[in-house]
């Protein structure tokens, strides 16, 4: 320790900030930055992964005028719109409900907020595989459960095209719910108490009090959680790969999984860098937008 | 001078510029995952890229 020290003397504080700082800092650039600037530069080429001996090319904005220009890319973005905005929409009503129960003090509360939160604990990928056995035609307990409440007969959830991209809103809802409604729970647990002791002096009702105090309260934590699962979603890969793999045919062919069959199957590296631009500038425009409520919350 | 100067931070105030940015942005991903017209797909990606470098160079106006 003593030896350290001695090592350091001399320096001034900002350099030894710096060589703190700095393996983090290298870390990051050969982590995130270099491969970023890499796949943009990729994506103005003609590349393939697989044919390391061909010529690269220059074609400038070509790959980006085939991915906005191509149908099928639309229809993948509609697929993942459909699994995004009704993700966050069941997720939210689902997750303020929970707050909402678990923010009221009885036995056993603890416990319950704990066994809510366990599926949020498990890898995308286990949750995957399990759900796939639970949704198994045959064997599986959630179709026994939908066949307890109405006899549907072999009810298939991933193997039907209208029902798929149900099945991984379900499983999406069951692991990240808990999320929204932890998050909610928090903005529940910061309204002061004499809020509601002067709605109560005011004859304001149960349904007034929810309304016009509790509401406006906890709107921002609840916006801040589905900016947040509204981002990650967007991205989802590990999961639905899992569940689905996109199938059947493309019926949950998110944009993330058509990317990595354009990268990964096809080995169109340079197409496929143009489709990650895209995605990363939107996801990052999202997440100015996620910022920007943060520091709006922080200010309150 | 200082009048010209109060008129540009009177132009350029970090709040307007930075909500046209963020509505650019939320247009731009409707745009990109709308299912009603091609043409507002196609569009979308500069929509967003616009509202993305906006955003960011906005946010570094004053308030």
């Amino acid at each position: 320790m003593k030896s350290v020290a001695k090592k350091f003397k001399g320096l001034s504080d900002k350099a030894i900030a710096w060589i703190f700082i700095a393996p983090t800092l290298i870390l990051l650039l050969a982590i995130n930055i270099y491969p970023l600037i890499y796949a943009i530069r990729m994506s103005f080429t003609n590349f393939y992964a697989n044919k390391i001996g061909r010529e690269v090319k220059f074609v400038g904005l070509k790959n980006y005028k085939k991915i906005l220009g191509k149908e099928e890319i639309w229809e993948k973005m509609q697929i993942t719109a459909h699994f995004v905005c009704w993700t966050l929409v069941i997720q939210a009503l689902i997750g303020l409900g929970l707050a909402l129960l678990l923010n009221k003090k009885f036995k056993g509360n603890e416990l319950l907020t704990t066994l809510i939160v366990l599926p949020m604990m498990l890898s995308p990928a286990v949750v995957g595989v399990f759900w796939t056995y639970l949704y198994n035609p045959q064997v599986g307990l959630f179709n026994y459960v939908v066949n307890f409440f109405y006899d549907f007969g072999i009810f298939d959830m991933i193997g039907s095209s209208t029902l798929a991209p149900w099945s991984i809103v379900i499983v999406d809802t069951w692991m990240w719910t808990p999320f929204t409604m932890l998050i909610c729970l928090a903005g529940l647990r910061s309204i002061p108490n004499y809020l509601y002791e002067a709605a109560e002096v005011d004859r304001a009702s149960k349904w007034q009090q929810f309304i016009h105090i509790t509401l406006p309260s906890v709107l921002p934590f609840l916006l801040l959680a589905l900016l947040f699962r509204g981002i990650e979603n967007f991205k989802m890969f590990d999961l639905v790969a899992e569940l689905t793999s996109g199938g059947p045919g493309s019926a949950t062919e998110l944009a993330s999984i058509n990317l990595k069959r354009e990268a990964f199957e096809k080995w169109k590296t340079g197409y496929s860098s143009a489709f990650a631009v895209i995605l990363f500038v939107t996801i990052f425009g999202f997440g100015n937008v996620y910022v920007k409520v943060m520091n709006k919350i922080k200010d309150r | 001078m200082s009048e010209k100067k109060s008129l540009l931070r009177r132009i350029f105030r970090r709040s307007i510029w930075e909500n046209a940015s963020t509505v650019l942005i939320l247009v731009g991903v409707f745009m990109l995952m709308q299912p009603f017209a091609m043409w507002m797909y196609t569009y979308s990606f500069i929509v967003i890229l616009i509202g993305t470098i906006g955003f960011v160079i906005t946010s570094h106006f004053p308030d």
